[in-house]
Protein backbone atom coordinates (compact mmCIF):
# COMPACT_ATOMS: atom_id res chain seq x y z
CA UNK A 1 0.00 0.00 0.00
CA UNK A 2 1.19 3.52 -1.00
CA UNK A 3 0.11 6.47 1.67
CA UNK A 4 0.23 10.15 1.22
CA UNK A 5 -0.67 11.83 4.64
CA UNK A 6 -1.34 15.92 4.20
CA UNK A 7 1.14 15.87 1.62
CA UNK A 8 2.04 19.12 -0.37
CA UNK A 9 3.99 20.60 -3.18
CA UNK A 10 4.40 24.06 -3.40
CA UNK A 11 6.98 25.86 -5.81
CA UNK A 12 9.21 28.28 -5.36
CA UNK A 13 7.07 31.16 -7.17
CA UNK A 14 4.41 30.08 -4.41
CA UNK A 15 2.46 28.02 -7.08
CA UNK A 16 0.60 24.91 -5.23
CA UNK A 17 0.93 22.25 -7.55
CA UNK A 18 -0.44 19.48 -4.83
CA UNK A 19 -2.40 20.84 -1.34
CA UNK A 20 -2.50 18.47 1.88
CA UNK A 21 -3.43 15.41 -0.16
CA UNK A 22 -3.96 12.65 1.77
CA UNK A 23 -5.27 9.03 0.49
CA UNK A 24 -4.17 5.30 0.67
CA UNK A 25 -3.30 3.32 -2.90
CA UNK A 26 -4.25 -0.47 -1.98
CA UNK A 27 -1.74 -2.79 -3.44
CA UNK A 28 -1.98 -4.95 -6.47
CA UNK A 29 -4.51 -2.68 -7.86
CA UNK A 30 -4.83 0.00 -10.71
CA UNK A 31 -5.55 3.23 -8.74
CA UNK A 32 -6.10 6.27 -11.91
CA UNK A 33 -5.28 9.70 -10.76
CA UNK A 34 -7.24 11.98 -13.24
CA UNK A 35 -8.25 15.41 -13.78
CA UNK A 36 -8.11 18.27 -15.27
CA UNK A 37 -4.84 19.98 -16.14
CA UNK A 38 -3.00 21.79 -13.66
CA UNK A 39 -4.69 19.30 -10.77
CA UNK A 40 -1.39 17.83 -9.86
CA UNK A 41 -2.07 14.13 -10.94
CA UNK A 42 1.38 13.84 -12.35
CA UNK A 43 2.84 16.08 -9.60
CA UNK A 44 1.63 13.46 -7.24
CA UNK A 45 2.47 10.53 -9.20
CA UNK A 46 6.42 11.61 -9.77
CA UNK A 47 6.68 12.62 -6.12
CA UNK A 48 6.23 8.90 -5.48
CA UNK A 49 9.32 8.38 -6.90
CA UNK A 50 10.87 11.29 -5.77
CA UNK A 51 11.75 12.74 -9.39
CA UNK A 52 10.06 15.77 -7.50
CA UNK A 53 9.99 16.48 -3.64
CA UNK A 54 7.32 17.21 -2.08
CA UNK A 55 7.26 20.27 0.04
CA UNK A 56 5.54 18.65 3.50
CA UNK A 57 3.95 15.49 4.30
CA UNK A 58 4.88 11.85 4.20
CA UNK A 59 4.65 9.65 1.46
CA UNK A 60 5.08 6.10 2.86
CA UNK A 61 5.12 2.45 0.94
CA UNK A 62 3.96 -0.65 2.77
CA UNK A 63 4.48 1.87 5.90
CA UNK A 64 8.09 2.74 5.47
CA UNK A 65 8.73 6.55 4.63
CA UNK A 66 9.97 7.13 0.79
CA UNK A 67 12.78 9.42 2.18
CA UNK A 68 14.14 6.74 4.57
CA UNK A 69 16.57 5.28 1.47
CA UNK A 70 18.71 6.78 -1.47
CA UNK A 71 16.41 8.27 -3.91
CA UNK A 72 18.31 6.05 -6.68
CA UNK A 73 17.68 2.98 -4.78
CA UNK A 74 14.18 3.67 -4.64
CA UNK A 75 13.52 4.54 -8.12
CA UNK A 76 15.14 0.96 -9.50
CA UNK A 77 13.01 -0.79 -7.34
CA UNK A 78 9.64 1.07 -8.81
CA UNK A 79 8.57 0.76 -12.82
CA UNK A 80 7.97 4.08 -14.62
CA UNK A 81 6.31 4.60 -17.51
CA UNK A 82 5.44 8.04 -19.55
CA UNK A 83 3.97 9.37 -22.56
CA UNK A 84 6.22 8.73 -25.49
CA UNK A 85 7.82 6.05 -24.34
CA UNK A 86 10.91 7.84 -23.20
CA UNK A 87 13.06 4.90 -24.80
CA UNK A 88 16.64 5.31 -25.20
CA UNK A 89 17.18 6.30 -29.01
CA UNK A 90 20.82 4.81 -28.46
CA UNK A 91 20.16 1.45 -27.41
CA UNK A 92 18.38 -1.48 -29.07
CA UNK A 93 15.01 -2.48 -27.99
CA UNK A 94 16.47 -5.25 -25.41
CA UNK A 95 19.25 -3.42 -24.15
CA UNK A 96 16.40 -0.59 -23.08
CA UNK A 97 14.24 -3.33 -21.10
CA UNK A 98 17.30 -4.95 -19.57
CA UNK A 99 18.21 -1.12 -18.44
CA UNK A 100 16.83 -1.87 -14.71
CA UNK A 101 18.28 -5.48 -14.15
CA UNK A 102 21.79 -4.11 -15.45
CA UNK A 103 21.43 -0.98 -13.39
CA UNK A 104 20.79 -3.43 -10.68
CA UNK A 105 24.07 -5.64 -11.58
CA UNK A 106 22.52 -8.33 -12.54
CA UNK A 107 24.72 -10.84 -14.55
CA UNK A 108 24.75 -9.99 -18.51
CA UNK A 109 22.93 -13.23 -20.14
CA UNK A 110 20.27 -13.23 -17.12
CA UNK A 111 19.08 -9.42 -18.01
CA UNK A 112 19.11 -10.38 -22.08
CA UNK A 113 16.86 -13.26 -21.34
CA UNK A 114 14.58 -11.35 -18.55
CA UNK A 115 14.19 -8.91 -21.41
CA UNK A 116 13.45 -11.21 -24.37
CA UNK A 117 10.85 -12.90 -21.71
CA UNK A 118 8.89 -9.35 -21.69
CA UNK A 119 9.52 -8.27 -25.21
CA UNK A 120 6.90 -11.12 -26.06
CA UNK A 121 4.93 -10.64 -22.30
CA UNK A 122 4.21 -7.64 -24.02
CA UNK A 123 2.97 -8.57 -26.83
CA UNK A 124 6.09 -7.84 -29.60
CA UNK A 125 7.81 -10.17 -31.75
CA UNK A 126 11.16 -11.36 -30.93
CA UNK A 127 12.39 -10.34 -34.32
CA UNK A 128 12.00 -6.82 -32.82
CA UNK A 129 14.75 -7.04 -30.27
CA UNK A 130 18.31 -5.58 -31.75
CA UNK A 131 16.25 -2.99 -33.71
CA UNK A 132 16.10 0.99 -32.25
CA UNK A 133 13.63 2.94 -30.87
CA UNK A 134 12.95 4.81 -33.84
CA UNK A 135 12.50 1.84 -35.95
CA UNK A 136 9.08 1.22 -34.18
CA UNK A 137 5.88 2.68 -34.48
CA UNK A 138 4.46 4.66 -31.23
CA UNK A 139 2.36 1.28 -30.07
CA UNK A 140 5.44 -0.67 -29.86
CA UNK A 141 7.28 2.05 -28.11
CA UNK A 142 4.68 2.03 -25.25
CA UNK A 143 4.36 -1.92 -25.24
CA UNK A 144 8.49 -1.78 -24.75
CA UNK A 145 8.41 1.05 -22.66
CA UNK A 146 5.82 -0.55 -20.45
CA UNK A 147 8.39 -4.16 -20.35
CA UNK A 148 11.20 -1.82 -19.41
CA UNK A 149 9.51 -0.62 -16.50
CA UNK A 150 8.57 -4.50 -15.73
CA UNK A 151 12.03 -5.81 -16.03
CA UNK A 152 13.20 -6.00 -12.51
CA UNK A 153 9.61 -7.56 -11.29
CA UNK A 154 9.41 -4.23 -8.99
CA UNK A 155 6.02 -4.49 -7.14
CA UNK A 156 5.13 -0.88 -7.54
CA UNK A 157 4.56 0.28 -11.37
CA UNK A 158 3.86 4.23 -11.85
CA UNK A 159 1.77 5.30 -15.36
CA UNK A 160 2.20 8.75 -16.31
CA UNK A 161 -0.21 9.07 -19.03
CA UNK A 162 1.17 6.38 -21.50
CA UNK A 163 -1.28 6.21 -23.86
CA UNK A 164 -2.39 9.54 -24.54
CA UNK A 165 0.27 10.20 -27.66
CA UNK A 166 -1.22 7.17 -29.83
CA UNK A 167 -4.10 6.33 -31.87
CA UNK A 168 -7.87 5.37 -30.28
CA UNK A 169 -7.12 2.12 -31.73
CA UNK A 170 -4.09 1.29 -30.44
CA UNK A 171 -4.68 2.98 -27.66
CA UNK A 172 -7.52 0.83 -27.06
CA UNK A 173 -5.58 -2.29 -27.66
CA UNK A 174 -2.80 -1.10 -25.02
CA UNK A 175 -5.31 -0.96 -22.42
CA UNK A 176 -6.93 -3.84 -23.35
CA UNK A 177 -3.70 -5.49 -22.92
CA UNK A 178 -2.32 -3.42 -19.61
CA UNK A 179 -5.68 -5.39 -18.20
CA UNK A 180 -5.04 -8.75 -19.40
CA UNK A 181 -1.24 -8.21 -18.03
CA UNK A 182 -2.40 -6.62 -14.89
CA UNK A 183 -4.59 -10.06 -14.36
CA UNK A 184 -1.21 -12.14 -14.18
CA UNK A 185 1.31 -9.86 -12.69
CA UNK A 186 -0.91 -8.34 -10.23
CA UNK A 187 0.98 -5.01 -9.70
CA UNK A 188 0.30 -2.31 -7.61
CA UNK A 189 -0.19 0.24 -10.60
CA UNK A 190 -0.91 3.79 -10.27
CA UNK A 191 -1.99 5.85 -13.50
CA UNK A 192 -2.71 8.83 -14.62
CA UNK A 193 -4.53 10.37 -17.30
CA UNK A 194 -6.76 13.21 -18.62
CA UNK A 195 -9.21 11.28 -19.68
CA UNK A 196 -12.49 10.21 -17.41
CA UNK A 197 -12.92 7.07 -20.00
CA UNK A 198 -9.38 5.92 -19.68
CA UNK A 199 -10.34 6.16 -15.81
CA UNK A 200 -13.22 3.95 -15.47
CA UNK A 201 -11.81 1.69 -17.53
CA UNK A 202 -8.35 1.03 -16.48
CA UNK A 203 -9.32 1.70 -12.34
CA UNK A 204 -10.09 -0.46 -9.90
CA UNK A 205 -10.10 2.57 -8.38
CA UNK A 206 -10.06 6.32 -9.58
CA UNK A 207 -8.78 9.35 -7.67
CA UNK A 208 -10.50 12.51 -9.12
CA UNK A 209 -8.38 15.64 -7.99
CA UNK A 210 -9.25 19.44 -8.87
CA UNK A 211 -7.35 21.91 -9.79
CA UNK A 212 -4.64 23.03 -7.36
CA UNK A 213 -4.32 19.87 -6.17
CA UNK A 214 -6.95 18.81 -4.24
CA UNK A 215 -8.63 15.10 -3.92
CA UNK A 216 -12.17 15.18 -4.98
CA UNK A 217 -13.26 11.22 -4.43
CA UNK A 218 -11.84 8.84 -4.86
CA UNK A 219 -13.47 5.44 -5.44
CA UNK A 220 -14.59 2.35 -7.19
CA UNK A 221 -15.40 3.26 -11.29
CA UNK A 222 -18.98 2.28 -10.36
CA UNK A 223 -19.26 4.10 -7.21
CA UNK A 224 -17.86 7.61 -8.73
CA UNK A 225 -20.92 7.22 -11.44
CA UNK A 226 -23.38 6.34 -9.10
CA UNK A 227 -22.82 8.59 -6.65
CA UNK A 228 -20.74 11.67 -7.52
CA UNK A 229 -20.02 13.53 -3.98
CA UNK A 230 -20.28 16.96 -6.03
CA UNK A 231 -20.85 18.76 -8.70
CA UNK A 232 -17.31 19.16 -9.70
CA UNK A 233 -16.96 15.22 -9.82
CA UNK A 234 -20.63 15.19 -11.39
CA UNK A 235 -19.51 17.52 -14.49
CA UNK A 236 -16.32 15.88 -14.25
CA UNK A 237 -17.51 12.17 -14.91
CA UNK A 238 -19.58 13.64 -17.50
CA UNK A 239 -23.17 14.26 -18.75
CA UNK A 240 -23.83 10.69 -19.99
CA UNK A 241 -22.37 8.86 -16.45
CA UNK A 242 -26.00 6.72 -16.52
CA UNK A 243 -25.32 5.69 -19.74
CA UNK A 244 -21.54 5.29 -18.84
CA UNK A 245 -22.75 3.05 -15.56
CA UNK A 246 -24.05 0.67 -17.81
CA UNK A 247 -20.19 -0.69 -18.39
CA UNK A 248 -20.63 -2.28 -14.64
CA UNK A 249 -24.12 -3.83 -15.56
CA UNK A 250 -23.49 -7.42 -16.55
CA UNK A 251 -27.01 -8.83 -16.55
CA UNK A 252 -26.68 -12.46 -16.26
CA UNK A 253 -28.34 -13.87 -19.39
CA UNK A 254 -30.33 -11.52 -21.56
CA UNK A 255 -32.84 -13.40 -23.21
CA UNK A 256 -31.73 -13.36 -27.31
CA UNK A 257 -34.41 -13.84 -30.01
CA UNK A 258 -33.54 -16.65 -32.87
CA UNK A 259 -30.74 -15.50 -35.98
CA UNK A 260 -33.17 -13.99 -38.43
CA UNK A 261 -33.16 -15.16 -41.94
CA UNK A 262 -31.95 -11.58 -43.25
CA UNK A 263 -28.56 -12.39 -41.47
CA UNK A 264 -25.57 -13.57 -43.88
CA UNK A 265 -23.56 -15.46 -41.51
CA UNK A 266 -19.63 -16.31 -43.16
CA UNK A 267 -19.45 -20.38 -43.06
CA UNK A 268 -17.52 -20.24 -39.76
CA UNK A 269 -20.78 -19.02 -38.54
CA UNK A 270 -19.62 -15.66 -37.60
CA UNK A 271 -22.36 -12.57 -38.59
CA UNK A 272 -21.46 -10.65 -42.32
CA UNK A 273 -24.00 -8.55 -42.74
CA UNK A 274 -27.71 -8.12 -43.08
CA UNK A 275 -29.46 -8.16 -46.43
CA UNK A 276 -31.85 -6.05 -48.08
CA UNK A 277 -33.34 -5.92 -50.98
CA UNK A 278 -30.25 -4.19 -52.82
CA UNK A 279 -27.34 -5.21 -51.02
CA UNK A 280 -25.97 -6.34 -47.68
CA UNK A 281 -25.20 -3.87 -44.64
CA UNK A 282 -22.59 -4.48 -42.72
CA UNK A 283 -23.19 -5.72 -39.44
CA UNK A 284 -21.66 -2.58 -37.21
CA UNK A 285 -21.62 -3.96 -33.41
CA UNK A 286 -21.84 -7.21 -31.99
CA UNK A 287 -21.85 -7.89 -28.31
CA UNK A 288 -20.30 -11.19 -26.72
CA UNK A 289 -21.82 -13.49 -24.37
CA UNK A 290 -21.37 -12.02 -21.03
CA UNK A 291 -20.48 -8.22 -21.91
CA UNK A 292 -21.95 -5.48 -20.22
CA UNK A 293 -25.27 -3.82 -20.72
CA UNK A 294 -23.72 -0.96 -22.46
CA UNK A 295 -22.33 -2.79 -24.99
CA UNK A 296 -25.62 -4.45 -25.64
CA UNK A 297 -27.03 -1.40 -26.01
CA UNK A 298 -24.49 -0.24 -28.41
CA UNK A 299 -24.64 -2.64 -30.78
CA UNK A 300 -27.89 -2.24 -30.69
CA UNK A 301 -28.16 1.51 -31.37
CA UNK A 302 -25.61 1.07 -33.79
CA UNK A 303 -26.68 -2.16 -35.84
CA UNK A 304 -28.33 -0.48 -39.41
CA UNK A 305 -31.77 -1.79 -38.37
CA UNK A 306 -31.91 -1.86 -34.76
CA UNK A 307 -31.14 -5.47 -34.18
CA UNK A 308 -28.10 -6.12 -31.94
CA UNK A 309 -25.93 -9.30 -32.85
CA UNK A 310 -24.70 -11.29 -30.05
CA UNK A 311 -21.94 -13.86 -30.35
CA UNK A 312 -20.37 -16.45 -28.38
CA UNK A 313 -16.49 -16.95 -27.30
CA UNK A 314 -15.83 -18.26 -30.59
CA UNK A 315 -17.31 -15.06 -31.93
CA UNK A 316 -20.22 -17.02 -33.93
CA UNK A 317 -23.50 -15.85 -34.36
CA UNK A 318 -26.10 -17.24 -31.19
CA UNK A 319 -28.80 -14.76 -31.10
CA UNK A 320 -29.88 -11.09 -31.89
CA UNK A 321 -31.45 -8.26 -29.18
CA UNK A 322 -33.64 -5.15 -29.89
CA UNK A 323 -34.66 -2.67 -27.93
CA UNK A 324 -37.00 -4.09 -26.18
CA UNK A 325 -35.13 -6.49 -24.59
CA UNK A 326 -32.55 -3.89 -23.37
CA UNK A 327 -35.15 -1.73 -22.29
CA UNK A 328 -36.12 -4.71 -20.28
CA UNK A 329 -33.08 -5.41 -18.27
CA UNK A 330 -32.73 -1.82 -17.90
CA UNK A 331 -35.58 -1.63 -15.95
CA UNK A 332 -34.94 -4.31 -13.57
CA UNK B 1 60.73 16.67 -58.10
CA UNK B 2 64.70 16.11 -57.00
CA UNK B 3 63.68 18.65 -53.87
CA UNK B 4 61.00 15.91 -52.79
CA UNK B 5 63.15 13.42 -53.32
CA UNK B 6 66.29 14.73 -51.29
CA UNK B 7 64.36 16.18 -48.27
CA UNK B 8 61.70 13.64 -47.46
CA UNK B 9 63.03 13.16 -44.09
CA UNK B 10 62.33 16.43 -43.21
CA UNK B 11 58.99 16.08 -45.09
CA UNK B 12 57.79 13.67 -42.87
CA UNK B 13 59.35 15.16 -39.70
CA UNK B 14 57.32 18.36 -40.48
CA UNK B 15 54.02 16.13 -41.00
CA UNK B 16 54.88 14.15 -38.12
CA UNK B 17 54.92 17.45 -35.78
CA UNK B 18 51.57 19.07 -37.97
CA UNK B 19 49.41 16.26 -36.98
CA UNK B 20 50.69 16.23 -33.11
CA UNK B 21 50.53 20.06 -32.93
CA UNK B 22 46.71 20.30 -34.45
CA UNK B 23 45.34 16.84 -33.10
CA UNK B 24 46.79 16.86 -28.96
CA UNK B 25 44.48 20.44 -28.60
CA UNK B 26 41.75 19.22 -29.86
CA UNK B 27 42.18 16.09 -27.75
CA UNK B 28 43.18 18.36 -24.72
CA UNK B 29 39.86 20.36 -26.23
CA UNK B 30 37.34 17.70 -26.23
CA UNK B 31 38.52 16.35 -22.47
CA UNK B 32 38.14 20.06 -21.05
CA UNK B 33 34.92 20.95 -23.44
CA UNK B 34 33.08 17.75 -21.89
CA UNK B 35 32.94 18.68 -17.88
CA UNK B 36 32.78 22.28 -19.01
CA UNK B 37 29.94 21.60 -21.02
CA UNK B 38 28.01 19.20 -18.09
CA UNK B 39 28.51 22.03 -15.49
CA UNK B 40 26.65 24.61 -17.67
CA UNK B 41 23.70 22.13 -18.63
CA UNK B 42 23.55 21.51 -14.94
CA UNK B 43 23.60 25.17 -14.42
CA UNK B 44 21.96 26.64 -16.88
CA UNK B 45 22.05 30.38 -16.23
CA UNK B 46 25.93 29.62 -17.65
CA UNK B 47 25.77 28.31 -20.60
CA UNK B 48 24.85 31.20 -22.73
CA UNK B 49 27.85 33.77 -20.94
CA UNK B 50 29.89 30.77 -21.84
CA UNK B 51 29.16 30.32 -25.52
CA UNK B 52 29.75 33.71 -26.15
CA UNK B 53 32.80 33.85 -24.33
CA UNK B 54 34.00 31.15 -26.30
CA UNK B 55 33.04 33.61 -29.36
CA UNK B 56 35.03 35.99 -28.08
CA UNK B 57 38.24 33.55 -27.41
CA UNK B 58 37.45 32.50 -30.76
CA UNK B 59 37.92 35.72 -32.59
CA UNK B 60 41.33 36.44 -31.14
CA UNK B 61 43.75 37.20 -34.08
CA UNK B 62 46.33 33.54 -33.63
CA UNK B 63 49.53 35.42 -34.36
CA UNK B 64 48.59 37.45 -31.59
CA UNK B 65 47.68 34.30 -29.06
CA UNK B 66 50.87 32.56 -30.22
CA UNK B 67 53.07 36.09 -29.38
CA UNK B 68 51.59 36.58 -26.04
CA UNK B 69 51.50 33.06 -24.83
CA UNK B 70 54.71 32.52 -24.04
CA UNK B 71 54.71 36.05 -21.67
CA UNK B 72 51.81 34.14 -19.95
CA UNK B 73 52.75 30.76 -20.02
CA UNK B 74 56.37 31.67 -18.95
CA UNK B 75 57.03 29.27 -21.88
CA UNK B 76 60.04 29.64 -24.58
CA UNK B 77 59.34 31.38 -27.61
CA UNK B 78 59.92 28.60 -29.81
CA UNK B 79 58.08 26.06 -27.20
CA UNK B 80 55.49 23.43 -29.25
CA UNK B 81 53.62 24.17 -25.85
CA UNK B 82 52.38 27.82 -27.05
CA UNK B 83 50.93 26.38 -30.12
CA UNK B 84 49.42 23.65 -27.87
CA UNK B 85 47.80 25.67 -25.61
CA UNK B 86 46.58 28.29 -28.49
CA UNK B 87 44.41 26.09 -30.15
CA UNK B 88 43.70 24.21 -27.26
CA UNK B 89 41.58 27.42 -26.51
CA UNK B 90 40.42 27.85 -30.18
CA UNK B 91 38.71 24.11 -30.11
CA UNK B 92 37.14 24.22 -26.62
CA UNK B 93 35.93 28.05 -27.41
CA UNK B 94 33.83 26.13 -30.80
CA UNK B 95 33.70 23.17 -28.79
CA UNK B 96 31.50 23.90 -25.90
CA UNK B 97 28.66 25.17 -28.14
CA UNK B 98 28.84 21.69 -29.81
CA UNK B 99 28.87 20.13 -26.48
CA UNK B 100 26.05 22.01 -24.50
CA UNK B 101 23.90 21.58 -27.61
CA UNK B 102 24.43 18.22 -27.77
CA UNK B 103 23.32 17.81 -23.87
CA UNK B 104 20.59 19.75 -24.65
CA UNK B 105 19.77 17.61 -27.69
CA UNK B 106 18.62 14.92 -25.31
CA UNK B 107 14.46 14.82 -25.28
CA UNK B 108 13.28 15.68 -22.03
CA UNK B 109 11.22 12.34 -21.70
CA UNK B 110 14.23 10.39 -22.41
CA UNK B 111 16.23 12.13 -19.43
CA UNK B 112 12.63 11.79 -17.26
CA UNK B 113 12.85 8.25 -17.48
CA UNK B 114 16.79 7.57 -17.47
CA UNK B 115 16.10 9.36 -13.71
CA UNK B 116 13.37 7.41 -13.36
CA UNK B 117 14.60 3.92 -13.77
CA UNK B 118 17.26 5.38 -11.46
CA UNK B 119 20.54 6.50 -12.94
CA UNK B 120 22.88 8.48 -10.85
CA UNK B 121 23.80 11.82 -12.23
CA UNK B 122 27.37 10.65 -13.64
CA UNK B 123 26.31 7.81 -15.04
CA UNK B 124 23.57 9.26 -16.60
CA UNK B 125 25.61 11.70 -18.55
CA UNK B 126 28.32 8.53 -19.68
CA UNK B 127 25.69 6.20 -20.12
CA UNK B 128 22.57 8.13 -22.13
CA UNK B 129 23.04 11.89 -22.33
CA UNK B 130 26.79 11.79 -24.43
CA UNK B 131 26.09 9.18 -26.64
CA UNK B 132 22.86 10.63 -27.63
CA UNK B 133 25.31 13.90 -28.06
CA UNK B 134 27.62 12.10 -30.15
CA UNK B 135 26.74 13.62 -33.67
CA UNK B 136 26.15 17.27 -32.53
CA UNK B 137 29.62 17.26 -30.57
CA UNK B 138 31.13 15.21 -33.70
CA UNK B 139 29.82 17.69 -36.18
CA UNK B 140 31.65 20.92 -34.24
CA UNK B 141 35.42 18.26 -34.09
CA UNK B 142 35.23 18.01 -37.70
CA UNK B 143 35.23 21.14 -38.05
CA UNK B 144 38.07 22.13 -35.02
CA UNK B 145 40.14 19.62 -36.10
CA UNK B 146 40.14 20.94 -39.80
CA UNK B 147 40.80 24.19 -38.58
CA UNK B 148 43.43 23.35 -35.99
CA UNK B 149 45.23 21.83 -39.29
CA UNK B 150 45.35 24.61 -41.18
CA UNK B 151 46.10 26.88 -37.95
CA UNK B 152 48.97 25.14 -37.03
CA UNK B 153 51.06 26.63 -40.28
CA UNK B 154 50.72 29.90 -38.72
CA UNK B 155 53.33 29.03 -36.37
CA UNK B 156 55.66 28.76 -38.66
CA UNK B 157 56.09 32.74 -38.17
CA UNK B 158 56.96 32.07 -34.92
CA UNK B 159 59.52 29.20 -36.08
CA UNK B 160 57.01 26.26 -35.20
CA UNK B 161 54.68 25.53 -37.85
CA UNK B 162 54.87 21.93 -39.08
CA UNK B 163 53.85 21.97 -42.44
CA UNK B 164 53.59 25.46 -42.36
CA UNK B 165 57.85 25.72 -42.53
CA UNK B 166 57.86 23.92 -45.45
CA UNK B 167 55.99 27.79 -46.81
CA UNK B 168 58.67 29.71 -44.72
CA UNK B 169 61.18 27.61 -46.96
CA UNK B 170 60.08 27.55 -50.17
CA UNK B 171 59.46 31.86 -49.25
CA UNK B 172 63.15 32.45 -48.28
CA UNK B 173 64.86 30.36 -51.58
CA UNK B 174 61.87 31.88 -53.68
CA UNK B 175 61.34 28.19 -54.86
CA UNK B 176 57.58 26.80 -55.34
CA UNK B 177 58.14 23.09 -54.51
CA UNK B 178 58.19 23.25 -50.51
CA UNK B 179 54.79 25.60 -51.10
CA UNK B 180 52.98 22.98 -52.98
CA UNK B 181 54.21 20.22 -51.01
CA UNK B 182 53.37 21.72 -47.68
CA UNK B 183 49.64 22.80 -49.51
CA UNK B 184 49.38 19.12 -50.20
CA UNK B 185 50.25 17.63 -47.34
CA UNK B 186 48.08 20.10 -45.21
CA UNK B 187 45.03 19.25 -47.47
CA UNK B 188 45.49 15.49 -47.87
CA UNK B 189 45.67 15.69 -43.54
CA UNK B 190 42.70 17.47 -43.07
CA UNK B 191 40.58 15.44 -45.54
CA UNK B 192 42.14 11.93 -44.01
CA UNK B 193 41.11 13.43 -40.58
CA UNK B 194 38.21 14.12 -41.19
CA UNK B 195 37.00 11.01 -43.07
CA UNK B 196 38.21 9.34 -39.57
CA UNK B 197 36.18 11.45 -37.95
CA UNK B 198 33.35 10.23 -40.09
CA UNK B 199 34.26 6.48 -39.64
CA UNK B 200 34.02 7.36 -36.18
CA UNK B 201 30.63 8.77 -35.70
CA UNK B 202 29.32 5.87 -37.76
CA UNK B 203 30.76 2.92 -35.52
CA UNK B 204 29.52 5.56 -32.54
CA UNK B 205 26.22 5.85 -33.71
CA UNK B 206 24.67 2.60 -34.90
CA UNK B 207 21.37 3.70 -33.99
CA UNK B 208 21.50 7.23 -35.52
CA UNK B 209 21.52 5.87 -39.54
CA UNK B 210 19.13 3.12 -38.90
CA UNK B 211 16.80 3.08 -41.73
CA UNK B 212 13.12 4.23 -40.76
CA UNK B 213 11.65 1.20 -42.33
CA UNK B 214 7.83 1.96 -41.88
CA UNK B 215 6.56 0.34 -38.82
CA UNK B 216 3.46 -2.09 -38.82
CA UNK B 217 1.31 -1.77 -35.88
CA UNK B 218 0.42 -5.40 -35.05
CA UNK B 219 -2.58 -6.29 -32.11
Amino acid sequence: MIEFEDVTKQYPDGTVAVDTLSLRIPSNEITVFVGPSGCGKTTSLRMINRTIERTSGRISIDGEDINSKDAVALRRGIGYVIQHAGLFPHKTVVDNIATVPKLLGWDKRRARTTAMELLERVGLDVKLAERYPAQLSGGQQQRVGVARALAADPPIMLMDEPFSAVDPIVRNQLQEELLRLQRDIGKTIVFVTHDIDEAIKLGDNVAILRVGGKLAQLAPPSELLANPVDDFVRDFVGRDRGYRALTFVHPDELPVKPLPAELVLDDAGAPVGWRTDHEVQPVNAVYKQGDSLRAALDAVLTSPNGWGVCIDANGRAVGIVDQVIVAEALRS
Amino acid sequence: MTWIGDNLGLIWEQLREHLYLAILPVILGLLISVPLGYVATRFSWLANPLIAFGGVLYSLPSIALFIVLPAILGTKVLSTVNIVVALTIYTVSLLIRNVIDGLRSVPAEVRQSAVAVGYGSLHRLVAIDLPIAVPVIFAGLRVVTVANISMVSVGAVIGIGGLGELFTLGFQKDFLTPVVVGVALSLLLALVADLILVGLQRVLTPWARVIHTPPVEVA
